[in-house]
């Protein structure tokens, strides 16, 4: 109730959005969830019963602690809140146990750090300005934003349905994104001071070391937390390292833009490294004293698994592996291939295997890596010669996030709303940027259907799904109805091709007779034609990047 | 319309909040012997589609009528029917005569929450939406919110998709008839009102103002010309749906007395459990049950039904207006519920007032959650708490009014305001006290009693506060025309 009139006292649009879809989430806790549940309760299991030394060395159940340090600090506070739900659910050998107590308790608790989420959202909608069009409220780019952030469809149904964390490492990115873009960055009484007395008597050198004009090392120290939390994180890194690096550790341009050398402030390199170098060590040093590094580190990087999870994430090697099936089809019509040479095991059978191509040369993890680099190195360039300011970080740490998702080793659907999150906040600023939002959005959100396969969640993935795609496709046309359509033929096309698919693949593929003996084509088809619409937009949202003028020359510190 | 995706967006919003309640229990799931009212509903599959129709209604080695037995017009029956052919389709074990009974599963629970789904998809969402946007005088933003408003109220998705019912068939055939009859389509709108009717015998309650409101028009063209022609053509539409609705039946005169008689329990006394009616919050005080003789409460409760109907909808007949006509159909249907016989605690779809029913089905926490948010989608797009004003509470010809006599009469809204919050705050913690305390072990029955007494005062309340604003409105709107 007191919440509730808050929000009606001060009519406030934001705290509105944000209790509908609590709500909305509290309505979802008798859905299906996934085994990513019982790991969780094991995690919490096993950080509440064990000592820290055991913690990743624990393998009675198959899902052991494969998350940074902090995530498992974060398991161990929370288990000290689940033992008054269900003291059960905290024993490491009570595997597959799920009370509605229990459930009950996991779910509010993705719920309830889902507040730092929307608190993030809250500090990107106040320094992320867009396009201002109309006066009416539903055409505010803050209003359009905040939806398409806090009611976005791939957040919902992999925290709340499928269930994991995302949603509070998401505020945590989000809000060092925040900070780098917010200007005051002084606590509140020097801002005080300085605002009574004047700029003047600041001396520059002092304003340029309390880092006045932006929040850079907060947001760098968010990061780091981030990166502790969970390492997929990783992915983005490049793009932080290099943008503070040379926005914050250098503090001038040369007019034209480019770098001046002998601006780079020694004290901010050091700053930096100290910020991430503390935080590195509060997570790893206990296991640094415990000799237990490489034990982690294992876990956290398992590269025993396949190249594509059991259901192809759409990026560029689900088209390499379709297409290696093609080709071994077609040669073994035309007998360029022996039948007797081809292994058996089929790459969507539902294990997680190693998986041996036919035709085209098989990948390996190295091969992985060096592709994603390849894929990064453009964009980092790009920041390094030509910055942009903030944004231009963000689309330097989008492609980062789009090109690890491209190529990566093992890459899960769910990674793609590690793009669609930040993509939100440019997408309510220019029109090219809301078009590849959009294609990427709807195609990314499309792929994680299989997520959700039960029938009882099959109204609610439609429903969310076009409630989310209605929404932001019409809303960021309304804001950008002056300028060109945001699609071209080929794109609607696309676009509206997904309608189709779903009905083949949820509602009649079923009923065919093929659903016994190809049982992986709705998963392939899904896999392919997404991947075709992420490629598209990680394409096109490159090439905007990388003949972008730059407008470095205007800016000065 | 401009907005059009703001409204798919809200319909959406709506369409998926029922879906997840519909994921909760259902009423009397794993209970048996007489389960609830899902199991009503499949029976009634059952027997609509293995019986012939002249033996529905009655009792039989294969039609008991003790459990569940049909006690819904026949359109409820065709209904059935129609849904006992897909489950036929799906799973013949579904609807099998005497081995279906209480038959329990994932698949068939799916079933039927996608035939209410469907139901609701197809009459009363279409309903709300042509309502909303038929609103006059007010802006795109507004009709939205409003539908949003309508679409999300609790009442209705808990009963129809938590406790299991079909209510959004009836009412939306209702308000297909209201919105036909208030956009001047009066064959249309009693055409669908009498599909209302025939589908539940509750919508009989709004059956007076929909009728006064058409003899009003009638009236209005002149009994000896147009008015006259409108009202042989209405009588024609209304005979002719009824037939045609109770066909079947007709053949005998017995079939149609059985089915008046199922449809009218008069043998099952004035009030059945806590219901907030005048009747069964009086008990507390005199036990009118035990004392008088059945007829005598049947004539009483009649009398005062009708006593309490008739200002208004007299107001409506001499001066027939569609928003009078809206209020009236709010006032005469809580005329009914207040003071008629044998009424049923579900017939007002309130939230508060279900809730030991909700519990009973284990639907508190989706209760809670879909009352919460329909409190903030209305307090977000109306902010009642903060303008009140006379305007906004139709008040204002009242106190304008009643300050001619009472100069001292200011605080009108002010008060009113307050009203509100109270019997809000009232509300919730008789809410919070039923759900969290144990009631006194020699009164088990305080807490549902207490809420039942405190809805009564508040429904006794509106009731006046609509016949008020009936009564003043077309005073004012007279005296406008004066004006002009």
């Amino acid at each position: 109730m007191a919440a509730l009139t808050i929000a009606a006292g001060t009519g406030n649009w934001f705290s509105a959005l944000a209790l509908g879809v609590t709500l909305l989430k509290c309505l979802l806790i008798p859905t299906y969830h996934s085994t990513d549940f019982e790991v969780h309760r094991n995690w919490l299991a096993i950080t509440h019963s064990l000592p820290i030394s055991q913690w990743y060395y624990e393998a009675t159940s198959e899902w052991t602690l494969d998350y940074p340090p902090f995530f498992a600090w974060f398991e161990y506070i929370l288990s000290h809140v689940a033992k008054y739900f269900d003291q059960e659910m905290l024993n490491v050998h009570n595997l597959n146990y799920s009370s509605s107590r229990t459930l009950l308790f996991q779910r509010f608790s993705v719920i309830f750090t889902d507040t730092l989420f929307v608190y993030a959202v809250h500090e990107c909608c106040k320094c992320i300005g867009g396009k201002k069009v109309g006066k009416e409220l539903t055409e505010k780019p803050k209003f359009i934003l905040s939806v398409l952030l806090l009611w976005n469809f791939g957040l919902l149904i992999v925290d709340h349905i499928h269930f994991q964390y995302n949603g509070f490492l998401f505020g945590l990115m989000l809000l060092s994104i925040a900070r780098l873009f917010q200007r005051q960055g002084l606590p509140i009484l020097p801002r005080l001071v300085l605002n009574s007395w004047g700029q003047a008597i600041f001396p520059p050198w002092l304003t340029k070391v309390l880092g006045l004009q932006k929040r850079h090392m907060e947001g760098a120290f968010l990061f780091a937390v981030l990166l502790h939390f969970k390492h997929i994180y990783l992915y983005v890194a490049p793009a932080y390292g290099v943008y503070l690096l040379r926005s914050y550790c250098f503090t001038a341009n040369r007019p034209d833009g480019s770098i001046r050398w002998n601006s780079f402030s020694f004290v901010r390199v050091i700053s930096l490294g100290l910020v991430v170098f503390l935080i590195s060590a509060l997570s790893l040093g206990p296991f640094l004293a415990l000799n237990q590094l490489p034990q982690v580190f294992s876990r956290l990087f398992p590269f025993k698994r396949g190249l594509c999870h059991a259901y192809w994430a759409p990026n560029f090697w689900a088209l390499y592996n379709a297409l290696d099936k093609v080709l071994s089809v077609i040669g073994l019509k035309l007998k360029f291939l022996d039948p007797n040479k081809i292994p058996k095991a089929s790459m969507t059978s539902g294990l997680v295997q190693q998986f041996q191509h036919t035709v085209l040369p098989s990948v390996t993890p190295l091969a992985t890596l060096i592709c994603t680099l390849i894929a990064i190195l453009p964009s980092i360039f790009c920041l390094w010669f030509k910055p942009q300011g903030p944004r231009g970080f963000l689309r330097c740490l989008i492609l980062c996030a789009l090109s690890s998702f491209m190529f990566g080793w093992h890459v899960h659907e769910k990674a793609i709303l590690l793009a669609i999150l930040p993509m939100s906040l440019l997408s309510v600023g220019k029109a090219g940027d809301a078009s590849v939002f959009l294609i990427l959005t709807t195609t990314g959100h499309y792929s994680l259907f299989p997520l959700l396969f039960t029938a009882p969640e099959l109204p609610i993935k439609i429903l969310l799904m076009l409630l989310f795609t209605i929404y932001s496709i019409s809303s960021l046309k309304t804001l950008f109805r002056k300028e060109k359509p945001l699609f071209n033929w080929m794109e609607t096309f696309y676009l509206l091709g997904l309608g189709p698919l779903e009905v083949c693949c949820e509602f009649v593929f079923p009923l065919t007779s093929w659903k016994l003996k190809y049982p992986f084509i709705p998963l392939l088809l899904t896999s392919v034609y997404c991947a075709l619409g992420i490629t598209y937009a990680w394409f096109k949202l490159y090439v905007s990047v990388l003949i972008d003028p730059p407008i470095g020359k205007t800016k000065k510190q | 319309m401009e907005k059009w995706y703001l409204m798919t967006t809200v319909v959406l919003i709506g369409l998926t909040v029922r879906w997840t309640v519909s994921l909760n229990s259902y009423s009397g799931a794993g209970k048996p012997p007489m389960f609830g009212d899902y199991e009503a509903q499949r029976h009634w599959q059952e027997i609509t589609f293995n019986l012939p129709v002249k033996q529905w209604y009655f009792n039989s080695s294969d039609n008991n009528l003790q459990y569940w037995g049909l006690d819904y017009p026949p359109l409820t029956a065709y209904h059935s029917l129609l849904c006992a052919y897909v489950a036929k389709f799906i799973n013949p074990d579904w609807i099998a005569l005497h081995t279906s009974r209480g038959y329990e599963s994932q698949a068939h629970k799916l079933f039927m929450r996608t035939t209410v789904l469907i139901a609701d998809l197809l009459i009363y969402i279409p309903a709300v939406v042509l309502y909303c946007c038929c609103l006059k005088e007010i802006s795109t933003k507004k009709k939205i919110a409003n539908a949003l408003c309508i679409l999300l109220y609790p009442g209705l998705i808990l009963i129809d998709y938590g406790h299991f019912q079909y209510n959004s068939v009836s009412l939306g055939f209702a308000l297909w008839g209201v919105l036909g009859v208030s956009c001047d389509w009066d064959l249309l709108g009693s055409l669908a009102f009498c599909l209302a009717i025939n589908y539940k015998q509750m919508e009989l309650y709004h059956s007076l103002p929909f009728f006064c409101f058409l003899l009003g028009k009638c009236f209005k063209k002149g009994l000896k010309g147009k008015g006259f022609v409108l009202l042989v053509k209405l009588a024609c539409t209304v005979v002719a749906s009824f037939i045609l609705c109770w066909l079947p039946f007709f053949t005998e005169g017995e079939q149609t007395l059985q089915v008046l008689r199922r449809l009218f329990p008069v043998d099952r006394g004035l009030f059945e459990d806590k219901v907030a009616n005048i009747w069964c919050s009086f008990n507390v005080l005199l036990k009118i049950k035990d004392i008088l003789p059945r007829h005598i409460q049947l004539i009483m409760s009649f009398c005062f039904t009708f006593l309490s109907l008739l200002p208004a909808c007299i107001k409506l007949i001499l001066q027939p207006s569609s928003k009078g006509f809206k209020f009236t159909l709010v006032s005469c249907a809580l005329s009914f519920f207040l003071f008629s016989f044998q009424v049923h605690e579900k017939s007002i779809l309130l939230v508060s007032f279900m809730l030991p029913l909700l519990l009973k089905d284990e639907l508190l926490m989706p209760s809670v959650v879909t009352t919460m948010a329909f409190f903030i989608a209305c307090v977000t797009s109306f902010s009642i708490f903060e303008k009140t004003s006379e305007e906004e509470l139709q008040l204002k010809s009242f106190s304008i009014s009643v300050r001619t006599y009472l100069p001292c009469f200011t605080f009108l809204s002010r008060i009113i305001q307050y009203l509100f919050l109270i019997s809000v705050i009232t509300m919730v913690l008789l809410t919070l006290m039923t759900v969290t305390l144990d009631p006194p072990q020699k009164l088990p029955d305080l807490f549902s009693v207490l809420v039942c007494f405190v809805s009564c005062l508040n429904f006794l309340f509106f009731l006046v506060y609509f016949n008020i604003i009936i009564m003043w409105d077309s005073k004012n709107g007279r005296n406008q025309k004066k004006i002009s």
